[in-house]
């Protein structure tokens, strides 16, 4: 197990090492710059500029300069934000954008799995088509409609909850849900094709025939089986529900890591590009590591390669 | 098995609290009874708070409040006194002498002479890289010091005393105590700066400012409060106790914010009214909309192949319906423009018509002429890339322009939609046939709008046309002391420019706002900017 | 030795009938293969709602392909009435350019439908191929193929796609190239996810001992058996694909006006939602009901394919 865990840790190395350089070229090959404005700069403060970022280095400087300075995390200041370090930026806005991503996973995961498990009981009957038509609605209605909806309905007509920000808990209601809504829908499916799958499978057949109840199979037994389509499918949850939260954040003004990380493309702001890029890409491998682990746990056909059996 | 659930229950546990920690605290309005309070949202981060090396609209606004200049502008346009008590110009208009008058900083020291020289001194230094730095080249030396080519010493800014400071020019500049309000003239605290040269990444201690408020918290990406000063010369005729300025990317929740009351103002310089939501303010009356100098404008690649002729160029500026544009799609009450600098500069309203708006027959004229200088058979083979960076707005606007050349002059048009920064690097290559950009005026003088094409390599003239009467004008214009003949030089060279049609002009900005009842002060100048010294807010 | 032969000679001949070679029953057993398919259609069609997403998606398609033939308006057509609300003259109203809606919906309908499958279809074959053979190959391979899928996925997104669009100009293609660049390594990990599962169990191990080849292994027992997981995450993709676009559109790096597709429809509309709610309500039904025959489309196939439900 160890060994598997520091294999695989080698291996994320390796593929930051990749990711990096990767991103280094990609900026290098898009066009613009942090600089550019509708009113273009003097030549001779352009220079300056480049200067001042070590932009004016050939591209293999520039590369050392940006390897160094990613294994020491620090990826000095913004070139948009004067003044600001990247670090900051990231460590001020992340916690808000983790906070809202793991209210989405909760909310999607726990009604998810409710939705799946009580319509794969229910096979065919109401409960079923009820639930079923909440899970595709969710799928079907893509978040930022149901966003804007939600805040227009709820936020100004009800004054319910409020319509933007990031001052407290009622304000992380709306964008969560509407973060958690489609991967809601996707989840209970995915859950209730597999618990149908399991129904059928002989060990519930067995422990239906032993005399156990029905919620009683379906948590000892099935659940856990049908939860792994689930398991493989957080990895992925969680890199969109953190990286693919751009949208909420701007329709409900929240000052979250997406939006600086959607910004800081548009801007060219090559320092955040990066620090944002190594901070996302170290999250979503360990998020893979980590989905990989409990699936070693949860299904027990499958052994982890290198540790025992 | 229950190994594992215990695995899962501690992670589990351990998101939750995690997720504990990162609602941001409770809300700020700690709404004190009496304290008027005004909110505001801004539509992105200002990227800097420093007066020096801010660029952009939205820190501008922000910088009004907090700092103040030798000059304020009102809403109509008139040039007052602020930190400065009084200013003398010498005869050739060459020298300007300002004596300060008792102001103090936030963390009371005196407001001196020195704050301005080292401030605007900074803004030069080439090293500092601050991209508004051209608007001091009106000063002697500066622009020489700035490019590298010059010394500190030979700058024409000094502070005589602590009370005096001299200001030495180039050229007679009318409209120089205009600038002298713009936020880049702004001082900063030398002692406090000198000290720490990040002061300005955050609030807090090292964030002195002069003007009639102070920036209170700075909550990145999130908002901005400003609160009132109790070191400002003229507190008693400040009104308003605190500020909030939220970051509000979408105009559509601002919008939502300003009708559920959370906002007190929707408008330019801050976050501007939702393009769909304009007709409904119009209805019910709210909307107000004042003129700005402002343009906006497609401009044609003088290097193409088929924009290098003239009357193709004509033909599509004349081939345009302005007011219908106006009326169907900005809705703003715009005014079609006819040339290069908008109708609202100083002087401009008697500047001749170059051509009649949505003037079909000549426009198909012009295009007969041009095809033919072409050896162009068919209308239908002219195949025209209108180049936009991705916007709704720009969007909209191009189709319905490319819809009227279609229809009307039988032209094949493809709008060639790019990402902002790809869009800019291809204007600045050449690579586009028609592009579309708009030009906001820094100070209220026709050359912020002129001096753009004087040289076919300024980087903000784009359509690679140049011309040596056009050159000789302005210059002119630049050493003539006499404000009537400067004015009549400055005409005249635009009217030159629009006689080769490397532009087709579009529209005149409004400036278009809403605000709640009870709020006064908040009329943009021409320039589109609101002094929030003069909010009064009575409820 | 002679006493056993002599007995068998007593029962044997006539009490034996010759009923045919064993190539014959071989032959009807592998027959059983073609009635599977026959099952599946009948299974199908007992499934009421998977039939109306069928005729749904049947709808949709011949209505996107015949509408902008018919329709007396064009696409791009500035009609002069601005945000015209639906009546008789233009059915789903007008958008802010007086364009009608109806359409623009349709036309959209070709746009988002043709992203959407054709990604879907790049993910799947993509996907299913790398998936299975990471899963039943396994050791070094599977370490190795996972971890270029788990690159891809940690590498963000947005910087790709923003990149290869740039460098490729907004378009069709660069925009189905930038779905399936990711895309598919979803797939991937769930057709891996199924083999793992699937691999150990008695029926593979009994073909492998047989000595059935990984193409054999593959096409004969893990994809049927895969299939049901496989056909969900597919009918899943093409919606999230239909997204992605609608989010890339958001960026402006979508299809590019005035041509239309669901997704730019519904976020223009979103920003009109209390002027003139028919710019939002038409193409996020369309989008809605389309996705909800997939599916039901993709439900029904899965319950009518699953081997184990087989009587």
């Amino acid at each position: 197990m160890i060994k598997y865990i520091f294999k695989r840790l080698m291996y994320i190395l390796v593929a930051l090492f990749v990711i990096v350089s990767l991103t280094f070229f990609l900026m290098r090959i898009a066009p613009g710059s942090p600089f550019a404005s509708e009113k273009s700069l003097s030549p001779e403060i352009e220079a300056a500029l480049q200067a001042e970022y070590g932009l004016d280095n050939p591209w293999y400087v520039q590369y050392k300069d940006y390897l160094i300075s990613t294994a020491k995390f620090d990826f000095g200041e913004s070139m948009k934000y004067k003044g600001r370090s990247t670090n900051d930026m990231i460590s001020e806005s992340f916690p808000i954008s983790l906070t809202l991503g793991i209210e989405a996973m909760i909310l999607a995961v726990g009604l998810g799995v409710l939705i799946g498990v009580v319509t794969a009981l229910y096979h065919n009957r109401f409960p079923d088509y009820l639930g079923t038509t909440i899970a595709v609605l969710g799928i079907s209605v893509p978040s930022f409609i149901l966003a804007g909806l939600l805040q227009y309905f709820v936020g100004l007509e009800m004054k319910l909850l409020p319509i933007s920000g990031w001052n407290g808990f009622a304000y992380s209601i709306m964008p969560a849900l509407a973060i958690a809504i489609t991967h809601m829908g996707f989840i209970a499916k995915l859950v209730r094709s597999s618990m149908l799958e399991q129904n059928s499978s002989e060990y519930v057949k067995m422990a239906r025939a032993k005399g156990l109840g029905k919620w009683t199979t379906v948590f000892k037994h099935t659940l856990r089986n049908a939860l792994l389509p689930v398991v493989t499918y957080l990895g992925p949850l969680f890199a969109g529900v953190i990286t693919g939260s751009f949208i909420i954040e701007q329709i409900f003004a929240i000052p979250g890591l997406g939006k600086y990380f959607v910004t800081s493309i548009t801007n060219r702001d090559y320092t955040v590009i990066m620090g944002t890029t190594v901070f996302y890409s170290i999250i979503l491998l360990f998020a893979v590591l980590i989905v990989d682990i409990i699936y070693g746990f949860v299904d027990p056909r499958i052994n982890l390669k290198g540790g025992k059996k | 098995m229950k190994k594992n659930f215990l695995w899962l229950a501690i992670l589990a546990a351990l998101t939750l609290v995690l997720g504990a920690c990162g609602f941001g605290g409770d809300k700020s309005s700690d709404d004190k009874s009496g304290e008027k309070t005004l909110n505001l949202a801004i539509a992105s981060e200002p990227p800097s708070l420093n007066p020096q090396l801010a660029t952009d609209t939205q820190s501008g606004s922000i910088l009004n409040g907090v700092f103040e200049g030798l000059t304020r502008v009102d809403d109509q346009g008139k040039v007052e006194n602020a930190m400065a008590k009084d200013v003398k110009v010498s005869d050739d208009k060459l020298t300007y002498t300002f004596t300060l008058r008792d102001a103090k900083w936030s963390n009371g020291d005196q407001v001196v002479a020195g704050d301005f020289e080292y401030a605007w001194k900074w803004a030069l230094e080439p090293k500092n890289a601050s991209q508004y730095s051209y608007i001091f080249y009106a000063i002697k030396g500066a622009e020489a010091y700035n490019t590298g080519k010059g010394k500190v010493e030979d700058v024409g800014i000094k502070a005589i005393d602590d009370k005096t400071l001299e200001v030495t020019l180039n050229n007679p500049t009318p409209y120089f105590l205009e600038l002298t309000a713009f936020y880049s003239y702004m001082p900063v605290n030398k002692k406090v700066v000198e000290k720490n040269d990040k002061w300005f990444a955050e609030a807090g201690d090292n964030y002195v400012t002069n003007g009639p408020y102070t920036l209170k918290e700075w909550k990145h990406n999130d908002s901005v409060t400003l609160a009132k000063s109790d070191t400002y010369w003229d507190k008693e005729n400040v009104n308003v106790d605190k500020i909030n300025v939220a970051m509000v990317e979408s105009s559509t929740t601002a919008d939502r914010m300003f009708q559920s009351g959370d906002l007190d103002f929707l408008g330019a310089p801050f976050q501007s009214i939702a393009l769909d939501k304009v007709n409904s303010y119009k209805k019910d009356k709210s909307l107000n909309i004042k003129d700005t100098a402002a343009i906006y404008v497609y401009k044609f690649n003088t290097k193409d192949d088929v924009m290098k002729n003239k009357n193709i160029r004509k033909a599509l500026t004349l081939g345009m319906d302005r007011q219908g544009l106006i009326d169907n799609v900005t809705k703003g009450e715009q005014k079609p423009a006819n040339g290069v600098v908008p109708k609202s500069i100083n002087g401009w309203d008697s500047q001749t018509t170059f051509f009649k708006d949505n003037d079909m027959t000549a426009a198909k004229e012009a295009l007969q002429a041009g095809m033919k200088e072409l050896g162009i058979k068919d209308a239908s083979d002219i195949k025209v890339k209108l180049s936009i960076n991705t916007d709704e707005a720009h969007a909209a606007i191009a189709q319905y322009i490319q819809e009227g050349w279609n229809k009307n002059l039988g032209i094949n048009v493809t709008i060639d939609n790019s990402e902002w920064q790809v869009y800019l690097d291809k204007v600045d290559n050449g690579d586009f046939q028609v592009a579309r950009m708009g030009w906001s005026g820094d100070y209220n003088d026709a050359t912020t709008f002129l001096d753009q094409y004087t040289t076919a390599s300024n980087g903000n003239n784009q359509t690679g046309w140049e011309s040596k009467e056009y050159q000789t004008l302005m210059a002119k214009a630049q050493k003539e002391t006499n404000d009537e003949t400067r004015l009549g030089y400055l005409q005249k060279a635009e009217q030159v420019l629009m006689a080769d049609y490397p532009v087709a002009p579009i529209y005149d900005y409004t400036t278009l706002y809403v605000v709640k009842d009870g709020i006064t002060g908040m009329e943009p100048d021409v320039l589109g900017n609101i002094n929030l010294k003069n909010v009064k807010i009575s409820k | 030795m002679n006493q056993p032969k002599q007995e068998i000679q007593k029962i044997s001949k006539e009490k034996f009938n010759i009923v045919g070679g064993r190539h014959e029953q071989t032959e009807q057993l592998a027959e059983t293969s073609v009635s599977f398919w026959k099952e599946v259609r009948i299974r199908f069609s007992h499934n009421k709602l998977a039939i109306v997403g069928f005729v749904i998606l049947i709808i949709v398609a011949l209505m996107a392909i015949f509408v902008p033939f018919l329709s007396p308006y064009s696409y791009k057509e500035n009609l002069g009435a601005y945000n015209a609300a639906p009546s008789s003259k233009y059915w789903f109203g007008t958008d802010d350019l007086g364009r009608d809606v109806f359409v623009r919906v349709w036309i959209g309908a070709r746009i988002s439908l043709f992203i959407g499958i054709t990604a879907a279809v790049i993910d799947l074959i993509i996907g299913v191929a790398w998936g299975s053979i990471s899963g039943l190959v396994g050791g070094r391979v599977d370490d190795i193929m996972m971890r270029i899928a788990d690159v891809l996925t940690a590498v963000p997104y947005l910087l790709v796609v923003i990149i290869l669009l740039v460098v490729l100009q907004p378009g069709l293609v660069p925009m189905i190239i930038a779905l399936s660049i990711t895309g598919w390594v979803n797939m991937a990990r769930i057709v891996r996810g199924e083999v793992l599962s699937i691999k150990n169990r008695e029926f593979v191990l009994a073909a492998r001992t047989l000595g059935a080849g990984t193409g054999h292994i593959i096409m004969k027992h893990l994809v049927p058996n895969a299939l049901g997981a496989i056909l969900v995450t597919m009918t899943l993709t093409i919606p999230s694909a239909i997204f992605t676009e609608s989010f890339l559109s958001y960026l402006g790096l979508g299809v590019t006006q005035p041509m239309a597709s669901w997704g730019t429809m519904a976020s223009d509309g979103n920003n009109a939602l209390d002027t003139a709610p028919w710019r939002l309500i038409f193409p996020a039904i369309l989008i809605s009901i389309t996705i909800f025959a997939f599916n039901a489309v993709g439900d029904g196939l899965r319950d009518a394919l699953d081997p184990k439900l087989r009587k």
